[in-house]
């Protein structure tokens, strides 16, 4: 087996007196689909929150590809390739779709600023690529026709699609999405399974997912984590997690 | 019917005595000097019988509230601009026509006006110079920054100091300036920068006014309140413009074989302020096209999806005030030139607030709109010397006026989209 891109373990978030997260621990390996599941309340977001350096953990550890980042600023997180998109959609809704996505690009454009202001042939060439690339992932979530329209203006679904290409402008090796298909229609959720498919099988990212569509986590996942009230509960495979008492009693309380 | 107009009594009342209790120690009370001493006195009885016929009037209008807005519904409105009229100026390509007009306009200024005019115009054009580079770090990077001023005086001093001591000429101190504004931007910005809104903007108020009265107190080297005086004026290529030049120098007017003429000397100074705003304007324009200009944008609307993407937010704003500074400084420099005398009187709150007054009358971001509240701001009070005492007072019913009407600004800006062509 391979050696997991993302390896968390006893990872906990304590507010005050509200332990959030407890002991949670996540392996994820290269290329698979992973799933976070739980009641609302469960701690989901908090730990993607911790994962990507929105909150400092108070323990546990985080390796990615074997190095440490916990501790580290979001922004510095982003840039070794963790990349997540929001529970509700932070796009830059004064600015249009293909402006989204060419914002993203800038830790990887020309930001010299003596060659753009004279626009010199280097800085055009790295704009140009950057036009082609965006134009490139508008394509791959059917949103071309929406280039220069205003972010805020799209329809929600095509605001949540264009938000995950957005997230593939910068080359990521782990997308976590936090609750995509929410607000979606059945038609809607059905592309993004596709999207999710083609992103792991053709761009070699690993998903880490927040989900409670159970049909779509249970028919997308390679491997599943139950987390109910910022405890671990149960994790395997969508049959396992289909069979396990402890998780059915989680989601429809006791009998 | 009867409880509203009871309700309204209330309200009357209390805003009837407000206008007495305000205007009353303003107007009515004057304090006048005799000998060594101040001394209050009254003002004439028509001034009394004024104010109370100001509070009167506010009762009843205050008591007949709901009736009078019904009835001024039916009379014509402010006049708003026909929503295409106002679309249509927004868009970039007709801002930038605009401005292409203006800076003909501004080119031709000094040739077909007097003295007096050319000189307004170059003060306008340093306060066209400042807007613009406040617009960066409040309009494009939405960072409040009420001590602007600061970077401003330290390009000033920068000339200024330089000169005195080293004898080193305006066109060798422009950029080191620029340069010295932009650094003390970056040395406020660092600890600053993790601050947002509010804090930010009291923490920049603070910085502006500790660089005021420290250069007010380092007397040994800034001269104090007196500060520096007769700096040199700019020179075209070594020549000067003053009818006799310094030793080893010579004047333009002997170069060329005309006669001396003081205005020329004014219309050089005019050209060379043009020519730092055309900078301005070029500079800016191209950082709203670059990678850098669209992270401000981006930053502005929604910090957490930037850190969420990798950027690294204190690095973007901080980059916003740096450059932002540096325009300052350059303005500065010129200032000083202009003046040939510093203080810093020069660099109280007050100008931080004009400049601020600038960006927002003329709609955040917008930079044709922050050329016209550029002329509107000094020109207003250049006009109506004789009501200078009432200058805040304008400032005021501008402000309340302006958001009444536009509040967007007079002509706010519609970002250059990048279009996808297809």
């Amino acid at each position: 087996m391979s050696s997991p891109i993302l390896e968390v373990s006893g990872l906990s978030m304590r507010f005050g007196g509200l332990l959030a997260v407890n002991g949670v621990n996540l392996q994820v390996k290269e290329k698979q689909v992973v799933s976070m599941i739980g009641p609302n309340g469960a701690g989901k977001t908090t730990v993607f929150n911790c994962l990507t350096g929105f909150y400092q953990p108070t323990s546990g550890s985080i390796r990615l590809n074997g190095e440490q980042i916990e501790g580290l600023p979001g922004h510095k997180i982003a840039r070794k390739g963790v990349v997540r998109t929001f529970q509700n959609v932070r796009l830059f809704k004064d600015m249009t779709a293909v402006e989204n996505l060419l914002v993203a690009q800038h830790r990887h454009l020309n930001t010299n600023y003596l060659a753009g202001l004279l626009k010199t042939p280097a800085f055009r060439k790295s704009e140009r690529e950057a036009m082609e690339f965006a134009a490139h992932w508008l394509d791959q979530v059917n949103l071309t026709e929406f280039a220069n329209r205003t972010a805020g203006t799209l329809a929600y679904g095509q605001q949540r699609r264009l938000e995950i290409a957005r997230c593939m402008m910068t080359r990521p090796s782990i997308l976590m999405l936090d609750e995509p298909a929410a607000g979606l229609n059945p038609r809607e959720t059905d592309d993004l399974k596709a999207l999710i498919r083609v992103l792991s099988d053709q761009h070699n990212v690993t998903v880490l997912l927040i989900e409670h569509d159970m049909k779509l986590v249970m028919s997308i996942s390679d491997h599943i984590y139950v987390i109910n009230q910022g405890t671990p509960l149960a994790d395997g495979t969508p049959e396992q997690i289909r069979a396990n008492p402890d998780v059915i009693k989680a989601y429809l309380g006791e009998a | 019917m009867s409880t509203s107009i009871s309700k309204n009594l209330k309200t009357a009342i209390f805003s009837a005595l407000l206008v007495l209790a305000v205007a009353y120690p303003v107007l009515g009370l004057k304090l006048s000097t005799v000998g060594i001493k101040l001394e209050v006195q009254g003002a004439s009885p028509a001034v009394l019988w004024t104010i109370f016929g100001c509070s009167i009037a506010m009762f009843f209008w205050q008591l007949f509230r709901n009736h009078l807005s019904a009835a001024w519904s039916h009379a014509p409105k402010l006049p708003s601009m026909p929503g295409k009229a106002s679309e249509f100026l927004t868009l970039p390509s007709t801002q930038r026509w605009i401005v292409l007009g203006l800076i003909v306009v501004a080119l031709a200024w000094p040739f077909f006006g007097s003295r007096g005019a050319v000189d307004i115009a170059t003060l306008i054009l340093i306060y066209v110079m400042l807007g613009l580079g406040l617009n960066i770090v409040v309009g494009l990077a939405g960072l409040l920054d009420l001590g602007y001023v600061a970077f401003y005086a330290v390009g000033a001093y920068s000339y200024a100091l330089l000169s005195f001591y080293f004898g080193l000429s305006f066109w060798i101190c422009l950029p080191i300036a620029g340069l010295m504004a932009a650094f003390f931007g970056f040395i406020l910005g660092f600890p600053v920068l993790r601050l947002r809104g509010d804090y930010l903007a009291i923490v920049t108020l603070g910085f502006g006014e500790i660089i005021r009265i420290l250069l007010n107190n380092m007397t040994w080297l800034t001269g104090g309140p007196n500060g520096i005086g007769s700096i040199p004026k700019p020179t075209l290529f070594g020549l000067s413009f003053d009818r006799k030049a310094a030793e080893g120098m010579q004047t333009f007017h002997e170069y060329f074989g005309v006669a001396y003429n003081s205005i020329n000397k004014v219309i050089f100074l005019y050209l060379i302020a043009l020519l730092l705003v055309l900078l301005t304007l070029f500079v800016i324009n191209r950082l709203l096209r670059m990678p850098i200009g669209r992270a401000w944008e981006a930053l502005r609307e929604d910090e957490i999806a930037c850190r969420a993407l990798g950027m690294n937010p204190t690095a973007i704003k901080l980059s916003a005030f740096t450059i932002g500074a540096c325009f300052a400084g350059f303005a500065g420099s010129f200032f000083a030139a202009r003046q040939g005398l510093v203080s810093p009187q020069s660099f109280t709150f007050i100008e931080s607030a004009i400049i601020l007054a600038i960006v927002v009358l003329g709609g955040m971001g917008s930079q044709l709109g922050i050329i016209l509240a550029a002329i509107v701001m000094i020109l207003l009070p250049e006009l109506a010397r004789e009501f200078n005492e009432y200058r805040m007072l304008m400032f005021g019913a501008l402000m309340v006026l302006m958001m009444i009407w536009r509040p967007q600004g007079l002509l706010p800006m519609q970002r250059p989209h990048l279009e996808l062509k297809q």
